[in-house]
């Protein structure tokens, strides 16, 4: 059991409160490779555990910078010097009505880089991932809340790192294999 | 962010008034939560209820694929369009399924940076029914142009022709409006799936059904770290769709605002057709939620309180759509033009005003029930002013399109519109589109966004006092 490579060690608590306690304790204690799990979206587990920005809004914001641009200068080019067409004597620089698609091009590439940056920044689509190999770990999609410090921290040692997960009174602690 | 010192016994979220139903039924834990709705999918048999509802949806759609074939096989002639009414029922469905599709995204969107927390329940199968309006309101555009197979010369490309699509035309502002309005709700539809989908894989028992929904929750874990963006990029999202929503009726509605035929030149429209929107929007939210909620024993999570909300909502912007069509009126008497005055004349006692007649008493007369708080507190009675409310503004629609175009400048240009069975059977098959995908989707996904609903217990707050384990 302990010569298969380790992932790390998870406990299982049952309330989102006994969780973000033995988040704050672990940081504290110096563990910094260690990811809480819930089945609902608890900010002050991602607080807890040191993560406190999200590069998103900066993802999002660069995707409509270059929607936006992108449809403008679009349509000024084909208006201007690809088809230029002369209707009524009226300008072919018609700015407003370019508004409109340089508006819902701003969106649309916005919207999509917000659900390509967040897949991509959590690393998903990923089929595989050790935590799965906790038989517990099903439950973290429905009641459960998982802690999870993993082999990889520098501090981490197989028996010290137990009896520190265990002093928060756990529902369970056990090995994630990797 | 308000945390009362309250034991955590007492499942109080909200303050309610003395008879107010509550947003979520007692007695729930993130456990029952979890199961009830995943067992509508994984655990419930087909019922007979829900088969007969299929065959039915299904021979519908069966129609619009007949309709349609041989739509493509003859030309837009087996219509009832002619000159001068060049937009029949195409347009008219697709600006009323357009419409439809508006609640979905003002649930979901504009109702979440409000922080109305009772539409968690309700945003789920409401974006899917965005979803579904938005497909079947694509479609018209691209048939009624006769040649389908062409539709993609409205995307600006580099062909070999060398030209280029007009963009100082609302017709292309409304390929980029509508085409735009899809892929978000598409997405922001799947995102808020992927945790949900998390669950269903991890409940599911048949080895295939798990497969099938690890491989769609994309491996979704519930890692803090994966939280924190996912409610970044939800958020971002719905700040997005929220101003979209507002502008895709809004240049639906310039198709009409701002041509020059009487009664298609106004400034009225692109409010009023917002609001319209969100009126029938809400009416099938209600359509689909009363029947959900009763066949699959829901009623403690789409309580009352939502229908009642969403009937306020559809008497609000019910009345939003009364303003404008008086303003119309008033405009046609105040501008004192002759046309404007002529063209609301007609619409009120021409040929066509039995269609203004029902449209009146559909949108505005028949809704003032929703004033009385019985007649909210009782689903059927309020599954009733919703179907009457989805007529009033198909008819709304007809009477924009079609009864503004018999009626041109030069009497020697007037007409006549009736519609052909054709017409009837694409629009009915379209509802059975409808259905078929929102039965579908009942039966495959789950309906109520559960990981929602479990914020909203209790149970799911972080304690901030609690120090010691004893």
């Amino acid at each position: 059991m302990t010569e298969a490579p380790l992932y790390g060690l998870m406990a299982e608590f049952d309330n989102p409160t006994d969780l973000v306690q033995a988040c704050k304790a672990s940081y504290a204690a110096g563990y910094r490779r260690m990811d809480a799990y819930s089945p609902y979206p608890l900010e002050e587990a991602a607080d807890a555990i040191g993560f406190h920005k999200t590069r998103v809004p900066l993802v999002v914001l660069c995707g409509g910078i270059l929607g936006g641009t992108f449809a403008y200068l679009l349509q000024y080019w084909i208006n201007v010097f690809s088809y230029p067409l002369n209707i009524g004597g009226r300008p072919l620089h018609s700015w407003p009505a370019f508004i409109v698609p340089t508006f819902e091009l701003t969106i649309l590439f916005a919207g999509i880089a917000a659900v390509v940056g967040m897949l991509g920044l959590n690393g998903l689509p990923q089929p595989y991932h050790p935590v799965f190999n906790n038989p517990r770990f099903s439950a973290a999609t429905k009641d459960r809340f998982f802690l999870c410090i993993e082999a990889a921290d520098p501090q981490f040692d197989r028996i010290q790192t137990q009896r520190f997960m265990e002093s928060f009174n756990p529902r369970d602690v056990s090995e994630v294999a990797d | 962010m308000e945390t009362s010192p309250e034991s955590n016994a007492t499942p109080v979220l909200e303050r309610l008034l003395p008879d107010q139903p509550a947003v979520l039924g007692p007695g729930h834990t993130m456990g029952t939560v979890t199961d009830k709705i995943t067992a509508i999918v994984l655990r419930r048999p087909m019922t007979l209820g829900w088969l007969g509802g299929f065959v039915i949806a299904f021979t519908m759609l069966n129609m619009l694929v007949l309709a349609v074939g041989y739509l493509f096989f003859k030309g837009v002639g087996i219509w009832g369009i002619n000159i001068p009414v060049g937009w029949g029922f195409a347009i008219i469905n697709f600006v009323w399924w357009v419409g439809i599709g508006h609640a979905g995204t003002l649930i979901s969107a504009i109702l979440l940076l409000l922080k109305q927390n009772w539409r968690n329940s309700i945003n789920r199968f409401a974006e899917a029914m965005t979803l579904f309006a938005v497909a079947c309101a694509g479609m018209f555009p691209l048939i009624h142009t006769g040649r389908p197979w062409l539709a993609y010369w409205l995307f600006p490309y580099p062909s070999s022709m060398g030209v280029w699509p007009q963009f100082r035309s609302p017709l292309v502002w409304d390929v980029f409006a509508v085409s735009t309005y899809a892929t978000i709700s598409a997405l922001f539809w799947f995102i808020g799936l992927i945790p949900d989908l998390a669950t269903f894989r991890d409940q599911a028992k048949n080895p295939w059904t798990k497969r099938i929904y690890g491989l769609l929750s994309m491996g979704w874990r519930g890692s803090a770290r994966h939280w924190k963006r996912y409610e970044s990029a939800y958020l971002l999202l719905a700040g997005l769709a929220t101003p979209l929503v507002l502008s895709v009726h809004t240049v639906v509605s310039f198709d009409f605002a701002i041509a020059i035929v009487p009664g298609w030149h106004t400034t009225i429209f692109p409010p009023y057709f917002v609001a319209g929107a969100i009126y029938s929007g809400f009416a099938m939210v209600l359509v689909l939620a009363i029947p959900i909620r009763k066949f699959y024993g829901v009623e403690d999570m789409i309580t009352l309180r939502h229908l009642d909300n969403s009937a306020k909502v559809m008497l609000a912007t019910g009345l939003i759509v009364a303003y404008g069509y008086s303003m119309e009126a008033f405009f046609a008497y105040y501008s004192g033009n002759f046309w404007e005055r002529f063209m609301f004349l007609n619409r009120a006692t021409g040929p066509m005003s039995w269609a203004y007649v029902l449209l009146i008493l559909f949108n505005i007369l028949i809704p003032q029930l929703l004033w009385f708080r019985k007649v909210r507190m009782s689903p059927p009675m309020l599954f009733m002013v919703s179907v009457v409310v989805l007529v009033g503004m198909w008819l709304e629609r007809f009477v924009i399109v079609v009864v503004s175009l018999t009626r041109d400048f030069l009497p020697s240009s007037w007409g006549t519109y009736t519609a052909t069975r054709w017409d009837y059977m694409t629009f009915l098959g379209t509802l059975g589109l409808f259905f078929t995908a929102m039965l579908l989707f009942v039966r495959v996904m789950p309906s109520i966004t559960i990981f929602e609903m479990r914020t909203m217990l209790p149970e799911s707050k972080v304690q901030e006092e609690v120090a010691a384990h004893d």
